[in-house]
Formats: C-alpha cells, structure tokens, sequence
C-alpha cells in the first residue's frame, strides 16, 4: 500500500471509530470498547508471538493480573482508576520480565507448556488470595462517569478513554518494532544464532518482549475490569489465553493492525454462531475459525495485504 | 485503487448500520399486547455445561405454556444465551438481553460469580433479576437490592438445618467437617456453626478443606478420622463426594454423615460410591427425588414425566436439574399469572415478593414458597432424609431456616 493510501485508510478508520459511539446504542459502545481491549491484549501477545515467535498460552494470567491490580486499588484504596492501570502494566512488565528470565531456556512448545500452566494456575491462585482478590465472589466495582461534565454516556466515555490508551500503545508499539529494537526482535525469530552472531542479546530481547508484552495484556486486563465493573477468578480460565492466541493468529501474526482484526473476530464471531445455532455454537465456531485460516493463511490482516499487493500491481499494469 | 478504497469504506459504514438499532421507547419493555420478553443465561458450553439442562427444560416448560394459550393471552418468548459460566460474558449477553433485545426482565440466570457480575447493573437499571439459580446467601437483600431475588434454599440455610438436627438429636457430638475451599464451601460451614452458635468451638472438633483441582481428599478423610468425630459434615462437590464416602467406607469410620445436598444424587454420588457404603447417610432436600418410586404414582411426578416426555424427550428423566428448572418455570408463571395485565418491572418485583404459601408440584409435600417486602428468599423449607441402601427416605419435620 503507498503510504498516501494507508494515510487515507487510517484517517477513515479512524473518524468511523470516533463517530461510531454517536452512532450505535450504549450496548453497541461497550462491545466496541471490549473490541478496542481485546486489541490491546491481542497487541501485546502478538509482538511475542508474532514478531517474536514466542508462543503463550497464558496470556490470560497477565490478563487477570492487570484486572486485579485495578480492581484492588479501586476497591481498597478508591485510587483514580487512570493511576491504577499505569500500576497495573508495570506490574506486569516486571512480572512478565521475570517469567521471561527461566522462560529463555524454554524453545516454542516447552515454552508453549510453561505458560500454559501458568493459564491454568491462574483462578486457583485468585482463590487463594481470598482477602485481596474476595475468592471466587470476586470484586465489584463501579462504572466511572464521564470527567469535567462531559455530555457522553458511560458506556461513551469508556470507550473514548480505551481508545486514546489503544492508540498511544499502538504508536508505541509501532515505533518499537518498525526500529533497531524491533529488528532485534524479528531477528531472534528468524533466526535467533544469525541474530547473536551479529550481536543481538538474545536473552536480554527475549525477556524484555515478554516484559512488555505482559505490560500490553495486563494494561487490557485493567480496562477490562473497568468497562465490565466486576472481576472475577472464573472470568481468566485457560479458554480466555486460547480465545488470545486464536484472536492473534486470526488477526495476522507480526502485523499491528491484525491486532484490530484479530479482536473484532474474538468479540463478535462466537455471538454469531450462537445466534446461527444455539445447538452446537462451538461448532460453528469451529468452522469459522477452519474457515478463516483456509481462506486466509496469513491472517486477515495479511489477506487484506495481499489484495492490496494484487490490486497494485494491477495498477501498475494498466498503467504500462 | 481508490475503488477499492472506497468500497472498503462502505462495507465498514453497511457493518455500522446493521449494528444500529432503533431505540424504542415504552413504558413496559419486553410486553406487547400478544408477548413477554423474558431474558436468560446459562451455561450451555464451558467447564459448568452440566447446568445447561436447566435452560433447555425451562425452554420447553414455556413452550408448553404457550402451547396451552400463554399466560393472560400472552406468549413468553423466552431469550436464553449461552454465557460459558464467564462473568464478563454473562455482562455482555444480559446487557444484550436488557438494551438490545429490551426484555421485560431475566430470570433463573445461573451461577454466583455470573449473577454477582450483573447484580449492580440490574438494579441500577431497575430491571428485575428474578429467582436467580445460585444458593449463596446474597441474593435475598431487597433493602439495597431491590430487583435481585433468590430462590432456592441457601447454603448457609441448609446449614442451619443440619445443625438444628445434630443439636437436638446428638448428644455429644463432635463435628468433623470437609469442605470445599470456596465460598460455597465457606458458606455451608458458616450456616452450620451460626446455628451451633456458642457451642461450636466446642463440637467442631475438626476442619479439613480440599481444592476443586485437588486428585484426592482421602488423607483429609484419615485425619477426620483420627480426630475422633462422631458427626462427619461432608461438604463436597459430586466426584469429591463419592471419594469422601469410599475412603471413609474403607477405613472403617462410621460417623453420622450429613452430605450436602449438592451431591445427594443417588445415580451420581452413592451409587458409584457403593449402595452399602452410602447406607445412613442423611441429606437435606426440597425437591422429590425422581428416582424414588414412592413419587411413582404421584400426580406431580406423573405430570412431569409426561412434559418430559412430550417436550424434551431428549432430557434425562432421572436428573434433579431437570425438576429444578421445571419448578422455578412454574413458580414463574404463577408470578406473572398475578401480575394480571400489569406486567410493568415494578409490579413483576412486587408480585414476585408476594408469593403466599405456593405449592408446586415436584416440591416436597408440605414445602411452599413465601415471599414478602422483607424476604427475597422464596424457597426456606426443607427435609432431611436419609439412604436406606436404595433411595433417600425422608423422615422428621419440615424445618425452616427463617425460623431459628
């Protein structure tokens, strides 16, 4: 795509998603909003998995680290919830880096293996925690109104606040992979000796991706406990990491707007196949996602890539 | 290229519209002259499934209702998504059920964390969550939630039952109690030591818990045991429970065992756990147990069987979920058989808070449902019963937990 399309497409893109609460009912708003934090989440597994071929199955528990972080300091010490969501990815940056120090001796799917008991760890240690985290009874929070008088609804509010935090990580995260850091990361994929040999500190990158990957998912686990007002252990099961990893891969491994994709996909498919049959939802499901990878190898941010590739290179030839 | 950009353009703004919808505006959501829309969740995929046998058979309870000409002339149509037991899908689904759909009210949503994530929304937006499938103690608090409402005996209630028999009928007893290490574990072992009240650091003489995720409770069982318990409070959920009942078959300790009704199913618990092994051991109960055969020429069960047959013949006919949910549909339609032509959200709450000794059929003889202003716990009674190596004969009184 020449870089004045792609300007046109994002200024498009994003005056509908400004335009879009003005547009839609409150509960139309809050799914969009869910859509806009499943991004995040999604964002930050695929710069570790995508970008860095690191594969999760647990993202979910940076997730519920995120919510809870929020959800605590809300509850317990009434802290603005912006304050809380900053708390919130640090602490996952620390804690992701950390998990991301033993994880280096773990190749694809040992690492795959370790994250995922880490995903399924996850409830029971809510549990446990009861006096923080009130056991499986969870924590109820309020919705917060819209700030200096705004004349938007809560549901409107939360989503322009979860828009504006999505748009600066994306920008972050542009800005991160498009540079030396982000060649850095691509090149321990692909091949991660090559990398070392031309001095990359592989176990340095390695941790810090992770770190900051977790950073991504735990500030989406806070948004998310803001926008639906409760948390709870049963809401981070190991369904939700795989609901992630499918949502990335759906969307398009190392590209940054199938993050977008990949979450509009994780929101609004399993709605429709219930509403397609109410029998056998999953299945459908199913066939969704078979459907989607047969068609779309590359996710669909890469099927939209290579229509665009296709219809350029028509131009080109029209115009020889 | 501009071609395709602008058709991009369009097939994001045709999505937009198919998502916008008309807000109608009136003054009873959900009721036409010819319908009720009433709104439901339930797990019919995830880890808790088990459970989605209980919207299907409210589905074809309504279904019958309507076959027979509705309620007042009116057909329920009766909207039940799947929320896969996860609380912010359980948000996301009722929030759809209340704005998109614009139901009258939801009802039987099940779980406790599920109803705990809406239970704020529901009464800010003063929509009814009506005889919710949980057993926790929250739900009958009308002065600071005045649209939430229980329905089955809690657990803390069953609790106190427990504790009013061992009182009376064990003298010195000594508790040994194994519970699961959640709320509803929590909850059951508080309804029992409330009622012991002063006496219960005295009579509980042991505590054991187990985590859901645990392989076995077999060494707990030892220890219990070995404390030398009389009384064995056995607090388990159904695979936890057959263990609980083997082990302590096998080590030869024969305590008087209270099992909560949580595992009282017959096909389920006892009868993998061993007929012999589950001899004696008493439970609390509410509802007829279908595998009994003294209901065999019972009115109420003969009804049933039939709607099963006739209206969800792939149900089974020996689980209790399935006379659970047919119960709390009739205990629906007598609620909005009150409610006359004044189905309005308000009334709904203050019919459903006005049931006077309603008896429904699969309930025990003598069990009614009562509600009032101040208690939002419409089902209070229940009867002990105890395993004869067959089925559960029940025996004694009716006890009330809103009576101390």
């Amino acid at each position: 795509m020449s870089p004045r399309v792609r300007y046109v497409v994002l200024v498009a893109v994003l005056a509908i998603a400004l335009a879009l609460p003005f547009l839609v009912s409150n509960f139309r708003v809050f799914q969009f909003t869910q859509v806009a934090v499943y991004a995040i989440a999604l964002l930050g597994l695929n710069m570790l998995t995508g970008y860095n071929g690191q594969i999760s199955l647990g993202h979910g528990a940076f997730y519920a680290l995120g919510a809870y972080t929020t959800a605590i300091m809300i509850d317990r010490w009434d802290v603005p919830y912006p304050l809380t969501i900053v708390t919130a990815g640090v602490l996952c940056l620390i804690a992701g880096f950390l998990f991301g120090i033993p994880a280096l001796r773990l190749e694809g799917l040992y690492l795959a293996l370790a994250t995922f008991a880490l995903a399924l760890a996850i409830p029971q240690i809510l549990k446990y925690f009861e006096h923080w985290t009130g056991g499986s009874q969870g924590i109820v929070l309020s919705k917060p109104n819209p700030p200096w008088g705004l004349p938007l609804s809560p549901d409107q509010w939360l989503y322009f606040f979860t828009l504006a935090v999505l748009l600066v990580l994306f920008v972050l995260a542009r800005n991160l992979l498009a540079g030396r850091t982000g060649r850095a990361i691509v090149a321990i994929r692909d091949n991660p000796i090559a990398a070392q040999a031309m001095g990359v500190n592989t176990a340095l990158y390695k941790s810090l991706t992770f770190g900051v990957s977790a950073a991504y998912t735990g500030v989406a686990g806070a948004l998310s406990a803001i926008v639906i007002a409760f948390v709870a252990p049963d809401a981070f099961n190991v369904f939700l990491s795989i609901t992630f990893l499918t949502g990335v891969v759906i969307g398009g491994l190392a590209s940054i707007s199938g993050a977008i994709f990949g979450a509009l996909f994780i929101q609004f498919v399993p709605n429709w196949a219930q509403e397609i049959s109410k029998a056998a939802p999953w299945a459908i499901y199913g066939i969704f996602l078979i459907g989607f990878m047969y068609a779309m190898p590359f996710g669909i941010a890469g099927a939209i890539r290579r229509v665009a590739a296709r219809a350029a290179l028509r131009g080109t030839a029209a115009r020889a | 290229m501009t071609t395709m950009l602008s058709r991009l353009v369009l097939s994001a703004l045709v999505a937009l519209v198919a998502f916008v919808v008309p807000a109608t505006a009136a003054d009873t959501p959900g009721v036409t002259a010819t319908e009720i829309k009433i709104g439901h969740t339930n797990p019919y995929s995830g880890p808790a499934s088990a459970y989605g046998t209980i919207g299907k058979v409210i589905t074809a309870y309504f279904k019958k209702i309507n076959d027979e000409g509705g309620i007042n002339g009116r057909k329920i149509n009766f909207i039940s998504v799947d929320d896969s037991y996860s609380p912010p899908k359980t948000v996301e689904m009722v929030r759809r059920l209340v704005e998109q759909d614009q139901v009258a009210f939801v009802f039987n949503t099940l779980g406790t964390p599920t109803n705990s994530a809406i239970h704020k929304y529901m009464n800010q937006q003063k929509v009814p969550q009506l005889f919710v499938a949980t057993g926790a103690t929250k739900w009958g608090d009308p002065q600071h939630f005045p649209w939430t409402m229980g329905w089955q005996p809690t657990y803390q209630a069953e609790g106190h039952i427990y504790a009013q028999y061992v009182l009376k009928n064990v003298p010195n007893a000594k508790i040994g109690i194994l519970y699961q290490n959640d709320d509803y574990g929590k909850d059951y072992v508080k309804g029992l030591k409330d009622a012991l009240g002063d006496a219960a650091k005295k009579i509980v003489v042991m505590e054991q818990t187990y985590e859901v995720t645990d392989p076995t409770v077999d060494s707990q069982i030892v220890n219990l045991k070995n404390s030398g318990a009389n009384v064995f409070y056995n607090v388990t959920i159904p695979k936890f429970a057959v263990q609980a009942i083997k082990k302590a078959h096998d080590v030869g300790w024969k305590p008087l065992h209270l099992l909560n009704s949580v595992s009282s199913s017959v096909g389920v618990v006892l009868k993998p756990a061993g007929l012999d092994a589950s001899k004696d051991i008493i439970t609390a109960r509410y509802l007829k147990d279908v595998t009994d055969p003294q209901w065999k020429n019972d009115a109420g069960y003969k009804d049933w069987l039939a709607f099963m047959q006739k209206y969800y013949p792939d149900g089974s006919t020996v689980d209790d979920f399935n006379v659970y949910g047919y119960t709390v549909a009739q205990g629906l339609v007598q609620v909005l058989k009150q409610c006359g032509n004044d189905l309005s959200r308000a009334n709904v709450m203050k019919q459903a808070a006005t049931l006077k000794d309603l008896s429904l059929p699969m309930l025990l003889p003598g069990i009614t449902v009562n509600t009032s202003a101040t208690d939002f716990y419409p089902i209070e009674q229940e009867q002990l019963a105890k395993f004869d190596g067959e089925r559960w004969v029940n025996f004694g009184e009716l006890y009330d937990a809103s009576k101390k």
